[in-house]
């Protein structure tokens, strides 16, 4: 079996296709990871909900101020060209389709592009939905960095999900640790995949049909 | 001459009641109005309703609030404990003890906006389609499925700011401001609790928040986290 890719890798694979002057939002894990991967000389606007629009690096441990935290609730630092807004505006922000891009974590993507990755019914545990609902209708895209089985081997990529779904129908690509799989009009479309796997092995791997593109391309990253 | 500066922490919370809606700001420990909430949760008031982002800043500063089961309410986006093991408000929860009303963030957000913009309600294509819209109504604008939010209003407001001036105008700092404005405008009684107070009117362009949405200023520590 070929090597999957690390966490690293997969947020780095997802950063290459930020382009420059796009407002993107980043979720919580592997998506913000990939702030920090984005190709040299692009400028990059990274929005965090809480009411950053141009957040920057996470600061270093003396340049910490308690009054400036990202979504993730992690100190950061301000990007040139910063704003700081309020949560209503920034959620106007959202909502009313200023945002180019958002990278989301997830447990589940089904076919249509629905989406579940805010509930995964653990027992005697509340919900905590925050703002990936919002995210996921008014985002232009919505990109998935997941793992492609759980940890378990179950597949992610499904006929249906079967968790409480975020949002119908709003999924345009996935990053997995084995691939990057486009959501089409008639299902997932195969772009890239680890060097040394075959169609069937990846196609095992998931539960969904899989279709591959006729340029389909091997998922190279550099070691990291 | 107006001066909404309140002498005592006790004052700053004078006339907050049992079975009051109370709307506390704050994310990631920016805004969190730190010295108010440790107020609440001194005093006996009880049955509370109370609208915050995330619930276990309240556990945070106020654990005697669930302790001594003086909330009946909560309307949040984050209403899960950080920890594997349920916490004290999960389990009250489970035993039905807790009514949860969970929004999602820009949702939330929204309906407290409402709330002080004179809007009874909205639709929103935001949680459509999804375990969160059962109950709401549902209709189509432009080819797209929208539920019916509610607006939310307060009785009192908590929210923190960097500096205030005697009229209750305020400035912000970094993230600070998140649901502070908002949950101001919502409320009947707008309490702000504050690192620094300008003896002079703070220069009118440079405002962040109107001094018209704010009741009380209370001259809180340099360090409210």
């Amino acid at each position: 079996m070929v090597k999957p890719l690390s966490r690293n890798q997969m947020a780095w694979r997802a950063a290459q296709d930020l382009e420059e002057g796009m407002v993107v939002n980043l979720g919580m894990g592997m998506p913000v990871l990939a702030a920090s991967y984005a190709p040299e000389g692009r400028e990059i606007i990274f929005q965090s909900e809480n009411g950053i629009v141009g957040a920057g690096p996470e600061a270093n441990e003396d340049e910490r101020d308690p009054d400036l935290v990202d979504a993730s609730s992690r100190f950061v630092t301000l990007a040139a060209g910063a704003s700081l807004i309020e949560s209503a505006a920034s959620f106007a922000m959202i909502r009313g389709g200023h945002i180019d891009v958002t990278m989301l974590g997830g447990f589940e993507v089904a076919s249509n592009g629905d989406l579940a990755n805010w509930d995964m019914q653990v027992p005697n545990k509340g919900q905590l939905v925050g703002g990936a609902m919002d995210l996921a209708v008014g985002a232009g895209e919505v990109r998935v960095i997941m793992q492609h089985q759980t940890k378990d081997g179950s597949p992610r990529l499904l006929n249906v999900c079967r968790l409480p779904l975020t949002a119908p129908a709003c999924v345009t690509r996935i990053y997995t640790d084995l691939a990057v799989v486009d959501v089409k009009e008639n299902g997932f479309l195969v772009q890239e995949m680890l060097h040394g796997m075959t169609e069937e092995e990846l196609q095992a791997r998931s539960e969904a049909s899989l279709s591959f593109s006729a340029n389909l391309k091997p998922l190279a990253t550099p070691d990291i | 001459m107006i001066d909404k500066r309140v002498s005592s922490v006790d004052e700053a919370i004078h006339g907050l009641f049992d079975g009051a809606t109370l709307m506390v700001s704050g994310f990631g420990g920016a805004g969190v109005p730190v010295e108010l909430i440790k107020a609440l949760d001194r005093s006996k008031i009880t049955d509370l309703n109370i609208v915050i982002n995330a619930v276990r800043f309240l556990e945070m500063h106020a654990p005697g609030l669930f302790q001594d089961h003086r909330v009946k309410s909560l309307v949040c986006s984050a209403f899960r404990g950080r920890d594997r093991d349920p916490s004290h408000y999960e389990r009250q929860w489970q035993a039905g003890e807790l009514a949860i009303d969970l929004s999602p963030q820009g949702s939330f957000s929204e309906r407290i906006r409402a709330g002080g913009a004179g809007i009874p309600a909205f639709f929103t294509p935001t949680a459509a389609g999804t375990q969160l819209a059962e109950g709401k109504e549902v209709r189509e604008f432009n080819g797209r499925q929208c539920i019916l939010e509610t607006a939310i209003k307060g009785d009192f407001a908590f929210l923190r700011a960097a500096e205030a001036d005697r009229f209750g105008n305020l400035r912000f700092r970094g993230t600070q401001s998140n649901f502070g404005p908002i949950m101001a405008m919502a409320s009947k009684v707008a309490v702000v609790e504050v690192a620094s107070f300008s003896d002079k009117p703070l220069e009118a362009d440079q405002i962040h928040l109107s001094g018209v949405f704010i009741d009380r200023i209370l001259v809180a520590s340099e360090t409210g986290v």
